[in-house]
């Protein structure tokens, strides 16, 4: 399935697509708050997987397979089993699993669920997923902001990218989150470029706004083969590609821009996920100008700009340009983060956020979003990760059957 | 608050060295900056590793560095990872004249000092246990 090609991807038809017979089935954010009082990560966790499944009109009966880090659990909480069972990844990993093996054959109703609370506790440090143990980073008191404020202050250094541009994307999210009445900081804004800017510094060059926030919550999501779920309560989605890119792990080497593997011609730490976009677009026979929403990770302004520039959208040191004059926000040729994100929807820890922008994506396919639904949506583009963390996963779904 | 950059106190986290990485604190102890250099393509290594991340090869061996580098990228931390960190601190990615990369924090300005490319030179604050810190000065 995979062709090189050079950027941007040119649409292509692509015979046979591998999930031509797989749809998103299902999706659910469970409740999500700041703090969720009497909730721990797993009771979340079902909340969103029971919610998934009735999104799906489905029931736990007919599940036959689990992916994610809490699958054991969940298979034995639900009475799953026997059940097809993979402790993978989170997040669009998981996603790209779950089509992969309903593809294969190997399950037909996959179950993908995750939940986070009562894990942050300690509020005078930072969040704990936030926070390293390595060795040659812990030492010098780095935590996700930093990580990525050094990729940020790098392609302000090489390409002469501005605060106010960092804070034009910010503003975008949170506006995004300000609208959403189903957004943890629902009603909190409007915010403008300055307010961003005007909010106290964390990790030059983000300010506070600049950054995610905490939160607690649950999301899950059910692939199911096509032919299992011919009475479907919502219009079907489907994978039409997704790929990820990881260099290594999070937090150990510093997270240089140029860091590169044995290939020092290879695609660079700062470009991280082009390889996985190209790969995801081959798949999906579609390019950067054929998405309608993008629905991409946001822990800190800058990564915006980032992906933007490593998926092709734009050229290299032009995602600055790229986000201004209104392209970005609601009505603009590529709206971003419709529900507010990790800066404004919800940052239920590491995992629950990274399948919000999967879900996310298929309600824009679905055409119901309570808010900022970008009419006639056919492709939206998913993405977790970022160039601080050394990974980016992508994903590309369509309501059109491949 | 000031805006002069020092080192963190002593009771902030420790490194706690695996084997591999064990010669690289035990120099840092004694006032040295150690890397691993390639015996076969030359590349200088860090992190501490076990095999050339570059060619592959095994044949890597300790080398002293001059301590002196260049600011490739920084950051000013205002919120602490946690509190035993006294803000305002930059850690930064440096590029060592050896040619390999690290990152650590620097000290010895004000915030409004620091830059890309500023020339820095290392030296060492001691932590809990004997050991000491990598830090970098500009010069």
């Amino acid at each position: 399935m995979w062709r090189a090609c050079g950027y941007p991807c040119q649409p292509a038809a692509v015979p046979g697509h591998p999930f031509r017979d797989v749809v998103v089935a299902g999706v659910h954010n469970a409740r999500q708050a700041r703090v969720l009082e009497g909730e721990t990560s797993f009771t979340i966790t079902i909340e969103g997987a029971l919610g998934a499944l009735a999104d799906a009109g489905l029931t736990p009966r007919d599940v036959n397979g689990v992916v994610g880090a809490l699958s054991s659990d969940i298979a034995y909480e639900l009475g799953l089993g026997p059940v097809w069972q993979s402790a993978s990844q989170l997040g669009i990993p998981a996603v790209v699993e779950a089509a992969a093996c309903i593809a294969a054959g190997l399950s037909d109703v996959i179950l993908i669920a995750t939940g986070s609370a009562g894990v942050y506790t300690e509020r005078s440090s930072t969040a704990p997923w936030t926070r390293p143990n390595n060795e040659f980073v812990a030492p010098y008191g780095m935590f996700t902001a930093a990580e990525f404020a050094l990729i940020a202050r790098r392609h302000m250094h090489l390409y002469g990218t501005t605060s106010e541009q960092l804070a034009t994307v910010a503003a975008t999210v949170r506006n995004n989150g300000h609208a959403n009445p189903e957004a943890v900081y629902y009603g909190r804004g409007p915010f403008t470029p300055q307010d961003i800017l005007d909010s106290r510094m964390v990790a030059d060059p983000f300010h506070l706004l600049d950054c995610a926030m905490t939160a607690e919550g649950g999301a899950a999501i059910v692939l199911a083969r096509a032919d299992r779920v011919p009475d479907l309560p919502n219009r079907p989605v489907y994978v039409l590609g997704g790929s990820t890119d990881r260099i290594g792990p999070s937090y150990r080497h510093a997270p240089a821009w140029d860091l590169t593997g044995r290939d020092p011609d290879g695609i660079p730490n700062g470009y991280v996920g082009r390889r996985a976009a190209q790969r995801a677009f081959a798949t999906a026979g579609l390019g950067p100008d054929d998405v309608d929403t993008c629905e991409f990770y946001d822990p800190f302004s800058f990564e915006i700009i980032r992906q933007f520039e490593a998926f092709g959208f734009c050229g290299e040191g032009e995602g600055g340009d790229f986000v201004l004059d209104g392209t970005i926000g609601p009505g603009g040729r590529f709206p971003i983060t419709t529900d507010g994100g990790t800066m404004s929807f919800g940052h239920g820890g590491a995992t629950v956020q990274l399948l919000q922008r999967v879900i996310r994506g298929v309600e824009q396919l679905r055409g119901t979003c309570p808010t900022m639904q970008v009419d006639g949506a056919s492709v939206s583009m998913c993405t977790n990760g970022g160039a601080g963390a050394l990974f980016t996963d992508v994903m590309i779904l369509g309501n059109g059957r491949p | 608050m000031s805006d002069f950059l020092v080192p963190q106190p002593a009771t902030i986290p420790r490194p706690y060295p695996s084997a591999v990485s064990e010669p690289y604190w035990e120099g840092a102890k004694r006032g040295e900056l150690l890397f691993q250099r390639c015996g076969a393509c030359g590349h200088a290594e860090f992190d501490p590793a076990i095999l050339c991340r570059k060619c592959g090869s095994r044949d890597l061996a300790w080398e002293r560095s001059a301590g002196l580098g260049t600011v490739y990228s920084w950051t000013v931390v205002w919120r602490p990872q946690q509190p035993s960190f006294v803000v305002p601190y930059a850690p930064a990615i440096v590029d060592m004249d050896e040619g390999y990369q690290i990152l650590a924090n620097v000290v010895g300005c004000d915030v409004a000092d620091l830059a890309v490319g500023q020339r820095v030179t290392v030296e060492f604050h001691p932590v809990a246990e004997g050991y000491a810190l990598p830090y970098f000065r500009p010069v």
